[in-house]
């Protein structure tokens, strides 16, 4: 069991990891932030094991919002959703701890993200 | 305005914006291989606005003369797209794409041809990541190259008689180079009933929803 917070200004594309996710990992809890402020305010108020962060959003972009979030939380998977395929965006994201996954999201493209997550958060309760 | 238009709802106007950031994101990575430089890109703006206001919205913005490279595209829907900067940034651009070698002279002889290259490759890879999200192919024009075009920008020959359009644009600047500027997309009231049908039937796919209607 693991709780996965997804943050994108897109309600759509919120619907479309999330039913990602619930193909990939279906035991897992799925909760949804519209923007970083918001995200901040979930991850203030209760436990989250997984973030998954679009990358160009209004307010503070999924990039800051996972360097500022990596200090906090220095073992949680982080995924960054992007099409924006640019050297920097992809060296910034792998220096935040980040996994970069292309944008559309589909079920392959978040797969090695979550099942990497997945033995992640079992050997650290192990 | 005629009648009571139903233009998009949130979910559509959502699902465009994604697209349309998709796109683009696309389109600042093909850039970025061009000018060997990151590009910062703004969240898109996507709105149903009169020509004149979409025309006065980017005069309010710049002081001085602006370069567009336009490219009319055709399909399913049908607009135009244009990648727009500041006259003054022109041959910052094309030095960009071209690399320091090249004299000033050299810039000046390429500059039509360099920009119309460079808005060939932005718009098209942004129109064509969207037309495969949403399953139709589109025809892009040859790019063409205007020198501070005024309103007539934003002029759609087949533009409803309320002269409403659809008007996406996003902002963008290029890392160390003092290069900024818009790419924009305008439809007209015909093409965004076909793209309100497109957008819907893409959320359905996406949604899982569509295996009852077919395809």
């Amino acid at each position: 069991m693991a709780t996965v917070l997804i943050v994108d200004d897109s309600k759509l594309a919120r619907i479309v990891v999330g039913k990602a996710v619930a193909a990939l990992q279906p035991d897992w809890t799925r909760m949804e932030a519209g923007n970083a402020d918001e995200a901040s305010a979930i991850l203030d108020a209760q436990p989250v094991d997984v973030l998954i962060l679009d990358f160009n959003m209004p307010g503070r972009n999924g990039l800051e919002l996972a360097e500022e979030l990596r200090a906090r939380y220095p073992a949680m998977p982080i995924a960054l959703a992007t099409a924006n395929v640019q050297d920097e965006v992809i060296a910034r994201a792998r220096a935040a701890g980040a996994t970069f996954v292309p944008k559309p999201i589909t079920e392959d493209g978040l797969r090695g993200f979550l099942s990497g997550a997945a033995l992640k958060l079992r050997a650290g309760r192990a | 305005m005629s009648g009571s238009p139903i233009f998009l709802d949130d979910l559509e106007i959502d699902a465009l914006t994604e697209l349309v950031n998709i796109g683009v994101s696309r389109a600042a990575a093909s850039l970025r291989l061009m000018v060997q430089r990151q590009v910062f890109l703004s969240v898109p703006s996507v709105e149903v606005m009169s020509r004149s206001d979409a025309a006065t919205l980017m005069a309010e913005r710049e002081i001085g003369p602006l370069v567009a490279v336009r490219q009319e595209f055709t399909g399913a829907f049908s607009g135009r797209a244009l990648l727009i900067f500041p006259e003054a940034n022109s041959l910052a651009l094309v030095r960009a794409v071209t690399g320091e070698e090249l004299t000033d002279d050299a810039v000046a002889e390429i500059e039509d041809e360099a920009l119309a290259e460079t808005g060939n490759v932005v718009l098209n890879n942004c129109l064509a990541t969207m037309a495969n999200l949403l399953k139709r192919p589109l025809d892009m024009s040859l790019p063409g190259v205007l020198r501070d075009p005024g309103p007539s920008l934003f002029e759609l020959e087949q533009a409803g008689d309320d002269g409403v359009v659809l008007f996406l644009y996003i902002n963008f600047a290029i890392s160390e180079r003092d290069i900024r500027g818009y790419i924009a997309i305008l439809m007209d009231l015909p093409s965004l009933d076909a793209l309100k049908a497109l957008v819907s039937e893409f959320i359905s796919r996406v949604l899982g929803q569509d295996a009852a209607t077919g395809g």
